[in-house]
């Protein structure tokens, strides 16, 4: 089964933001949530790169880890998902996660985040609603994968920085890429998140 | 001709240093390519060489940090590889800490039971009660220990709960009680520092360390049997338990509101760092009034009624606190009934 990846080439993200809005779109993710956001390193410097940035899905992933009550696990594609009936709102999972994806719709003081969200690959959530259902729309967004797609912000992009897909095959194109243009700032995140790098 | 000699130095000296010079700019610009590459305008300009690399910037910084559109202003972080290490310390290094210190102290108590059982008044009692504790102290004491107890269980649930009581009462149970556990823990917080504040406006000048607190030690603070430990109000041990519930209640209660208002003051790592103190001293906190419990109670004969009834036996206080005890007696003799000779209530 292919292990689900995120690869954002910074070599060609222009910053213009079309996979956060086609993911708050797509998931119709509440108002304060970003899911996915873009940082721009170095702004206005020489070198500047802008990252899109969401859940990397990570590899023993440190949220699920942390989780007090074990909400949070991984499913048989390295996707990361959580089940909103369990999480209690504590918020260890976003002081663990090295990427600041989980979500929480209120501020958090007195302990009243609420339940937390962050980006499921468009893999429907990690609950008891049945894979598809309105129900799991309306906690957790879109199951995308679940119909045969790939996460929206990914397909969305206009310049075909942000991948999403099969981990091994992302890794070969991004490999490709760099070989015939030269140069590339490296998989962002990918060592942190998979343990590893793509060797080019 | 010297002058002439000279000049030509100067020259040579002047050569050799502009010579120095070129070579350190060009092991300069060697050193960084970016520059390198922009000052040299004959050849094409590489996109890569002057990009920020991410391992460049982790080496930098602990974080990578950047601009964002969103007013979310801890998203601007892009990567926190700390986190991993939290994760490490979250569910390894506490779990170990937790476990040896809590158990450990747990089990050293037993010993402590076994070996020495229940420290009893040697003399028996008396049957003549000293005040020790007004309603007010007594209330404060209860006040900081309950909501001691509420914390430090609901506390070590988020920590222990997962492996403890999770596989037992299954996970949509859990997860109620872990919800509702983190709001008694959030708002307990309140009593417990309002608890601390009395106990130690109360209690502090009764605690400040004197001589006598060296004999105590020296004497072997009462558990050796043949020795006597003098102590004023309190003696060293509780006055030791005194300065470390000041000084760790300090540092739980300022880590515990800095997690409790997320963000506000610091950004994540601070946050975790906030947890880490909290967790850690929490850890060391519950072992040392676990101690404290166990003397207080079930380790010593007549001690919980200093608690309980906030009135101790007269032989109790002559063992364990004579120098309050005389002072006490003191100041409570009224100035025309005389009170017997103290050695003749404790022949009784």
């Amino acid at each position: 089964m292919a292990r689900m990846k995120f690869l954002c080439d910074a070599d060609r993200c222009i910053d213009c933001n079309a996979c956060v809005t086609a993911c708050k779109n797509e998931n119709e993710v509440p108002w304060g949530i970003n899911r996915r956001r873009v940082v721009t390193i170095n702004d206005g410097k020489p070198g500047e790169r802008s990252v899109s940035m969401a859940c990397m899905h990570c590899t023993d992933a440190p949220c699920a880890a942390v989780c007090p009550v074990s909400c949070i696990f991984p499913t048989e594609e390295g996707v990361v998902l959580h089940s909103k009936d369990l999480c209690i709102g504590c918020g260890y999972c976003f002081y663990a996660c090295p990427f600041g994806a989980p979500q929480y719709p209120r501020i958090g003081n007195f302990g009243s985040r609420g339940k937390m969200d962050k980006c499921t690959f468009c893999a429907g959530g990690g609950g008891k609603e049945e894979t598809g259902s309105s129900e799991e729309f309306k906690k957790y967004g879109a199951n995308r994968l679940a119909q045969g797609k790939l996460p929206l912000c990914a397909e969305m992009c206009s310049t075909k920085s942000l991948l999403a897909g099969d981990g091994d095959i992302i890794a070969q194109i991004y490999k490709e890429r760099v070989l015939k243009r030269g140069y590339g700032s490296g998989a962002w995140g990918w060592m942190t998140a998979y343990h590893e790098e793509i060797p080019v | 001709m010297s002058s002439r000699a000279d000049s030509r130095i100067m020259l040579a000296l002047r050569a050799s240093v502009r010579c120095a010079a070129a070579l350190l700019i060009v092991a300069m610009l060697a050193g960084q390519p970016a520059a390198a590459a922009q000052a040299n305008s004959n050849q094409p300009v590489d996109p890569d060489a002057s990009a920020v690399k991410e391992q460049r910037l982790l080496e930098q910084a602990p974080r990578i940090e950047g601009r964002i559109d969103i007013p979310d202003k801890k998203a601007s972080v892009l990567m926190q590889p700390a986190g991993r290490k939290w994760d490490y310390f979250h569910e390894v290094i506490l779990h170990w800490l937790g476990a040896i210190v809590i158990l450990g102290m747990l089990a050293l108590l037993a010993l402590a039971y076994l070996v020495m059982g229940r420290i009893r008044i040697p003399s028996g009692r008396s049957g003549r009660k000293v005040r020790r504790f007004t309603s007010f102290e007594r209330f404060s004491h209860w006040l900081t220990a309950v909501s001691f107890v509420l914390l430090g269980l609901t506390g070590l649930n988020i920590t222990f709960g997962k492996l403890v009581l999770l596989p037992v009462i299954g996970p949509e149970a859990f997860s109620n009680f872990a919800q509702t556990a983190k709001y008694v823990h959030d708002f307990v917080s309140f009593s417990f520092v309002a608890g601390l504040v009395l106990i130690v406006a109360l209690w502090i000048k009764d605690n400040i360390p004197r001589r006598v607190d060296i004999d105590w030690i020296k004497q072997g603070g009462g558990f050796i049997k043949s020795k006597h430990a003098p102590a004023g109000r309190f003696n060293a041990g509780e006055k030791l338990v005194f300065w470390f519930a000041v000084v760790a209640g300090i540092a739980v209660i300022v880590s515990g509101y800095l997690l409790l208002f997320p963000f506000y003051l610091v950004n994540i790592a601070g946050m975790q760092g906030a947890q880490v103190v909290h967790s850690v001293v929490a850890v060391l906190f519950v072992a040392v009034i676990l101690a404290h419990s166990y003397i207080g109670t079930l380790g010593m004969e007549g001690a919980f009624e200093a608690m309980g009834s906030g009135e101790v036996d007269l032989n109790w206080a002559k063992e364990h606190h004579d120098q309050w005890l005389v002072e006490t007696l003191e100041k409570d003799r009224p100035a025309s009934t005389p009170e017997p000779p103290l050695t003749g209530a404790a022949a009784k």
